[in-house]
């Protein structure tokens, strides 16, 4: 009893620790959408006709690199809501 | 409260659901369960769809009413999303491309009004993304035949096969889980939010927090998401199809 107690704290701290280790994946998106949205905004300044085009790409492709973001996401939101390894104590 | 039971991931407040079960059938021994998102996006289904009939009744040539102003506004502007990323010969293709964007994007606003974001549930998008990949492989058939098609798998070497299906199924798994992975965090910051301003306002007594600044977020986290998402979802559709198809626009 006492132990399968301590067993679950050693878990769940694990998972907690493991969420906010999982959240480390939004450094990248978080540096590849800042370099692309200066880009577009650079490019925007030099060509200011071409903005809503410009623009439009920007959105998909930091909608893109995002999905690694959201990846790591999704395991963070896992570990937290939907722990899958308590059923396994 | 033992500590465990904090642990647990649901102090009072924060605690993040799936899509509730109204009801299951067993149709031959298979469980099927009619969730929220079902019923949501039948109401939405049915809701666009009077909402479309009722734009579209009664059409002139002559005298126009501002009804069919907006219904026009709407049908030229999918139209000429749909030519400028794909090209004129991809015109038929636009009431797909509409309608996907109408079923996302009202599907992810629900949660404005109290319900649960049908995009909420993982699989809508898992559904839209399959569909699109259908589109994708049949078109992909259609261009350069089966054995093309085929040979595209083994493209520049045979080592490369199980990287091109790898590619190939990530596709569909990359686009769904973008667009629930939005929305759920939207969702899951937004209920956080809630539970940290209740708490100010239990420990300070007055409700000043709560007024403009979930407002604010439902704004980002709502509508510009929501918006967002659905227009990435349907540009990747085009994009991604318009590709398979592989003949230069002239």
């Amino acid at each position: 009893m006492e132990n399968n107690e301590i067993a679950r704290a050693i878990v769940l701290g694990a998972s907690a620790l493991g969420a906010g280790t999982a959240m480390i994946a939004g450094i990248g998106p978080g540096i590849g959408e800042g370099f692309a949205v200066g880009k577009a905004c650079e490019s925007i300044g030099r060509q200011p006709e071409s903005s809503g085009a410009v623009t439009r790409t920007m959105f998909i492709g930091c909608a893109v690199a995002e999905s690694t973001g959201i990846y790591g996401l999704l395991v963070a939101l896992l570990l937290m809501f939907a722990n899958p390894f308590i059923g396994k104590l | 409260m033992h500590i465990t039971d904090f642990l647990r991931g649901s102090p009072d407040g924060i605690d993040v659901k799936g899509p509730g079960v109204l009801c299951s059938f067993d149709i031959a021994g298979v469980t099927i369960n009619l969730t929220e998102t079902v019923v949501i996006s039948w109401g939405i289904i049915l809701a666009v769809t009077l909402l479309l009939a009722w734009l579209t009744h009664d059409l002139k040539t002559k005298d126009i009413s501002k009804r069919q102003v907006v219904a026009e506004w709407i049908v030229t502007t999918v139209y000429g999303l749909v030519e400028d990323s794909m090209g004129k010969r991809w015109r038929w293709f636009a009431p797909y491309i509409g309608a996907l964007f109408t079923f996302s994007i009202t599907g992810s606003l629900v949660s404005m009004i109290g319900l649960r974001s049908v995009t909420a549930d993982f699989n809508a998008p898992l559904a839209w993304a399959l569909v699109t990949f259908v589109f994708i492989h049949g078109t992909n058939i259609k261009t350069h035949g089966l054995g093309g098609y085929l040979k595209g798998y083994i493209d520049p070497v045979p080592v490369m096969l199980p990287i091109n299906v790898l590619s190939e199924v990530s596709t569909p798994v990359s686009m769904s889980l973008r667009h629930f992975g939005n929305v759920v965090s939207g969702m899951v910051i937004t209920s956080l939010l809630y539970f940290a301003l209740s708490v100010v306002t239990k420990s300070i007594g007055v409700a000043f927090l709560t007024i403009g600044v979930p407002a604010v977020l439902s704004l980002y986290f709502d509508l510009f998401s929501g918006f967002m998402q659905a227009f990435v979802f349907i540009m990747l559709t085009m994009a991604y199809i318009s590709n398979a198809d592989g003949r230069q626009e002239a």
